[in-house]
């Protein structure tokens, strides 16, 4: 395309120019925004937006708003996926160039772990966590509104270099010397370091939320020996936020220093290390990827006990090994870079301390797999999900501890061995876990359950895509295929293998169409959940109706046992009277709304956009901002209101729950 | 609308009414503890490696200093969350200084 | 069990510190106990950059030549005697004197003013000696974690100038007193912070 000169040398190094993709998306973004503007007009929905959501410091909605996030960042880093994997489908494949293969597996790295998975386990932790523990919100209702803006206009500065500025391209993990100012110039990388900077606060706040949370919020009787496992994974993954985050806050913001005023942390010259970047990095890379697994270990022994009706096998056992994966994945860092060459004190000490992880990792398997051995298993779709995950997870655990044995790892390392094992238990860990949790909480969320037929295909095809799509990857490996290549010659043996592979990712496209489908198809043909417990479950969150009211619990429950909402239900069977010591009802305390975590984040993007392209007085006008914004706060004193017992009443009668 | 706390505030022994000789103590150590590290520094009193060591054993009491004499470190409603996290932190404080600097040193070629 | 937000204030007795006496506040004492641990990584990490560069000067100005014992000893004592006096504003505001407690807030931010004054002064002649933080890996990583630090204190000194206002118009309350108590781990915490910059900076280069 060819715009007039003085147009281009305006336009050029802001909007991105030149690629036919990208005014293609130019196009529909700006299609999206107008219809979005307008359906809102119309329907007179801008009112209901602002008071529903955007202000909102419900957690409930706070969980929904970052499912529907990480569900479309799911969309676009698999949109990468497929991009990628048509490029690989065959040698000299002419679809992407270099460059554009480049920015794609940076964008697609980066957004499913720090856009898709990070919000996935967030939306998780707000949907279930005050319920399960019996309280009526987190400990800092606004805090965590301004965790999710924060997160969302992270997520919309890293996707806004599509079309502004240039994407990053240096890799999910953007090592320097290559991203430098001098091999990297241009906004692409400062578009990755502010996006993750500023989404990381976020997510460093959740972290202290919902540690403070479970640790200070339990309803009475609710002991920490008595918490469901999914709290107690929560635990474990907020105790990995808080500790790891900073880390990668100094990572970025280090490099970003080098980048903008020139200093020489991570430079070749005047002294600069590199490597410390990659071991800062790791510091914070290693225990991520126990901080998205889990709080996926956690739905799984939910849904397991849920759905084979019995008590969680070797609870203890399992809380021991969540801390004990916790506390571990501090030690082994190095992993991720043993080619480094520390020497062989460094890379045997961190081979073992990683192997080791294994053990608490076998421990809750098997856990998993006793709690199904003898129950009555009813094979729904999150417990479909949950089975799919365990071979998946053998398989990845073990290339894992393949890819811990150091001097095996200079064989396998960076290659596409690699590649398929980390995607095996992101995807069959993570996604699994996600998935597994979004189908057995919609009920709670949304009132209604999701289409079984349509969710079992969708399954069947996501877990042959799946395998289809990377054993192959683990043999191309072997046989020498690299990392990050856009391009292969033929005659390397590796054509079929790739070809297989890409037929597998095209599956899983399909699955996720599947997905799109049967959440559509359900909201048009709802089957709704009128009991509030659709699955016969065991912890509080079924003992409300669906979806809970915006207080929660009308009267904070009192807890006697694991299983809490089991137990009761039992005691019902017997037929003991558990109504008996029903309080009266109280006035309860709930937050007012606020607009602030919205406005605060705005500023933080303008800041942080102002940083990207270094328009430093729009960065001063956004510190500003958030300077104010917080001040503001500060001097507020009107924060919270009640909700009258009348009110109260009201509402658990139009619930039928009086 | 119940509170837990009816309980009392542990490790909190009522609200100091006379002169606050905790405080004024804290200080004077913190400052004897400054000056020491100070003048073993000044007098290379040591070998270079273990006069490092002392003056950081130094650093590390001049935080219980803070911790007891000034930020009511043990002052919790019910059990103590915030001493074991920052117990916690402790060590994976150490745990990363002790092992960058370890991995970074790069089999001990380099004098970092 | 009661839900977090609430400034009312439960059976106040004189047993029970104000800045704990509604469940509001122990939850943000605790919340903010646990953001410390989060800074305390951050500056981990900040140190161990520092350790690991500082020798790399690229022949660029070294520590010896740059530090000033009597300069950094000066910084020291002050933050040290700020630390004091912001816990004797903690301790008026649990006896219930606003204007004791006040007072000593505002000797906390003088001392932290003269605190960034001695250290901005250093800074600027550092730069002026051409030891800029462009010129080696060990002044970049000088810079970035001393002045982390120093942005540190003067967030904390805005942060008590808006407390000192929310002061002297409202009195000590459940909220201020919160606030009080928590400003003061803020500062209690960055005197930590300064003497491992002391040590690990000043007096290893020094040395
Ligand atoms: C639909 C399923 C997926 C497919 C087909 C897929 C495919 C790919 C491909 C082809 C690459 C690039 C390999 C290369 O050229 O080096 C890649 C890289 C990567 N993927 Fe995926 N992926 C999928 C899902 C995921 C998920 C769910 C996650 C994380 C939760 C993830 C995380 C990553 C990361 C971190 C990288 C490395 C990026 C980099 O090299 O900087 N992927 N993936
Ligand atoms: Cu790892």
């Amino acid at each position: 395309m060819h715009l007039p000169g003085y147009v281009n040398n305006v336009a050029t190094p802001f909007f991105v120019t030149g690629d036919p993709m990208i005014y293609a998306s130019d196009v529909l973004i700006v299609l999206t925004l107008v219809a979005i503007v307008f359906v809102l007009t119309y329907f007179k929905k801008w009112g209901w937006l602002w008071r529903e959501w955007i202000t909102t410091v419900d957690h409930k909605k706070i969980g929904i708003m970052y499912l529907i996030a990480a569900l479309l960042m799911l969309f676009r880093g698999g949109v990468d996926a497929m991009l990628m994997r048509t490029q690989l489908a065959l040698p000299n494949m002419r679809f992407l160039e270099a460059e554009h293969y480049d920015q794609i597996f940076t964008t697609h790295g980066t957004i499913m772990i720090l856009f898709m998975a990070m919000p996935f386990i967030f939306a998780m932790f707000n949907i279930a966590v005050p319920l399960q523990i019996g309280a009526r919100d987190v400990a800092f209702p606004y805090l965590n509104a301004i965790s999710f803006w924060l997160f969302f206009f992270g997520a919309l500065l890293l996707n806004l270099s599509f079309v502004i500025g240039g994407s990053p391209d240096g890799g999910w993990t953007s090592y320097p010397p290559l991203t430098e100012w001098p091999t990297d110039p241009g906004p692409g990388e400062n578009f990755y370091l502010l996006a993750l900077q500023i989404s990381g606060i976020g997510s460093m706040a959740t972290g202290i939320n919902f540690l403070v949370t479970i640790l200070k919020m339990r309803a009475p009787g609710m002991t920490l020996m008595r918490m469901p496992m999914f709290c107690w994974s929560v635990v474990g993954a907020s105790i990995l936020i808080i500790f790891s985050f900073p880390a990668l806050t100094v990572a970025l913001a280090l490099l970003m220093i080098d980048r903008l005023f020139g200093a020489h942390f991570f430079t070749m010259l005047q002294g600069g290390n590199p490597m410390m970047y990659v071991n800062l990095f790791w510091v914070w890379g290693h225990p991520e990827v126990y901080i998205v697994v889990l709080p996926a270990f956690g739905i799984f022994s939910e849904v397991v006990a849920t759905f084979s009706r019995k008590r969680l096998f070797g609870y203890a056992s399992m809380v021991a090994s969540i801390m004990a994966i916790a506390v571990i994945s501090y030690l082994v860092w190095l992993h991720h870079f043993f080619t480094m060459g520390a020497g062989p004190g460094v890379n045997s000490f961190f081979a073992i301390s990683t192997m080791s992880v294994g053990i608490p990792t076998g421990v809750k398997v098997f856990n998993w797999l006793f709690t199904m051995y003898q129950g009555r298993i009813r094979l729904k779709l999150p417990m479909l999900w949950a089975i799919g995950f365990i071979p998946n997870f053998a398989i990845g655990g073990a290339t894992g501890v393949m890819l811990a044995v150091a001097p095996g790892d200079y064989q396998y390392h960076n290659s596409y061995f690699l590649i398929a094992h980390f995607h095996q238990v992101l995807i069959g860990g993570v996604v699994y876990g996600m998935l597994a949790g979004m189908y057995y909480w919609w009920p709670k969320m949304f009132g209604i359950i999701l289409n079984e037929r349509i969710g079992r295909w969708a399954f069947w095809v996501f877990n042959i895509g799946f395998y289809v799509c990377f054993l192959p990857q683990y043999e191309l490996g072997f046989m020498g295929m690299t990392r990050r290549i856009y391009v292969y010659p033929a005659g390397m043996g590796w054509t079929a293998l790739n070809l297989i592979s890409t037929i597998g990712a095209y599956l899983m496209g399909i699955a996720f169409v599947l997905i799109v489908w049967q959440v559509l198809y359900s909201i048009r043909f709802p089957e709704r959940d009128v009991t509030g417990d659709p699955w016969d479950g065991r912890t509080l969150e079924w003992s409300l109706p669906s979806p809970a009211p915006h207080y929660n619990f009308a009267r904070i429950p009192t807890v006697t046992a694991r299983d809490a909402w089991w137990a009761e239900k039992e005691a019902r069977r017997r037929g003991e009277d558990v109504q008996k010591e029903l309080r009266p009802l109280e006035p309860i305390h709930m937050p007012n709304n606020s607009g602030r975590p919205f406005i605060l984040s705005v500023c933080f993007f303008i800041g942080g956009f102002g940083l990207v392209f270094e328009w430093y007085w729009l960065a001063i006008l956004g510190g500003l901002g958030v300077m104010l914004c917080l001040l503001l706060r500060s001097l507020e004193t009107n924060t919270d209101h009640y909700i009258p017992v009348e009110e109260i009443r009201r509402t658990e009668a139009a619930l039928g729950r009086l | 609308m119940s509170s837990e706390h009816h309980e009392e505030l542990r490790g909190f022994h009522g609200i100091h009414r006379g002169f606050p000789w905790s405080h004024v103590v804290g200080l004077v150590v913190s400052l004897v503890l400054t000056f020491a590290a100070l003048w073993l520094v000044q007098a290379h009193a040591m070998p270079h490696g273990l006069l490092l060591a002392v003056i950081l054993v130094l650093a590390v009491l001049q935080i219980v200093v803070q911790l007891f004499f000034f930020m009511h470190f043990l002052e919790s409603y019910g059990p103590r969350y915030h001493v074991t996290s920052l117990a916690l932190a402790f060590v994976f404080t150490v745990c990363i200084i002790a092992g960058s600097l370890w991995i970074m040193t790069f089999g001990g070629e380099q004098t970092y | 069990m009661s839900l977090a937000h609430e400034e009312v204030l439960s059976t106040p007795s004189s047993d029970v510190p104000v800045e704990y006496s509604t469940e509001d506040g122990a939850l943000k004492i605790f919340g903010f106990w646990i953001f410390l641990a989060t800074d305390l990584i951050l500056f981990a990490c900040l140190f161990t950059m520092y350790q690991i560069l500082h020798i790399n000067t690229a022949g660029g100005p070294t520590e010896q030549e740059l530090y000033d014992v009597p300069g950094f000893t000066a910084e020291t004592l002050i933050l040290l005697v700020s630390s004091f006096t912001c816990g004797l504003a903690t301790l008026e505001m649990r006896r219930g004197r606003r204007s004791a407690s006040m007072g000593w807030l505002v000797v906390t931010v003088l001392l932290g003013l003269s605190f960034i004054f001695l250290e901005v002064r250093e800074f600027v002649d550092y730069v002026n000696r051409g030891a800029t933080m462009q010129r080696s890996a060990f002044l970049s990583s000088f810079f970035t974690l001393v002045g982390t630090h120093g942005c540190h204190v003067s967030l904390g000194i805005l942060w008590m100038l808006s407390i000192l206002y929310q002061l002297g118009r409202r009195g000590i309350s459940a909220m201020t007193a919160r606030k009080i108590f928590i400003v003061g781990l803020y500062w209690h915490f960055l005197d930590v912070v300064w003497v491992f910059i002391f040590t690990v900076v000043y007096l290893q280069g020094v040395m």
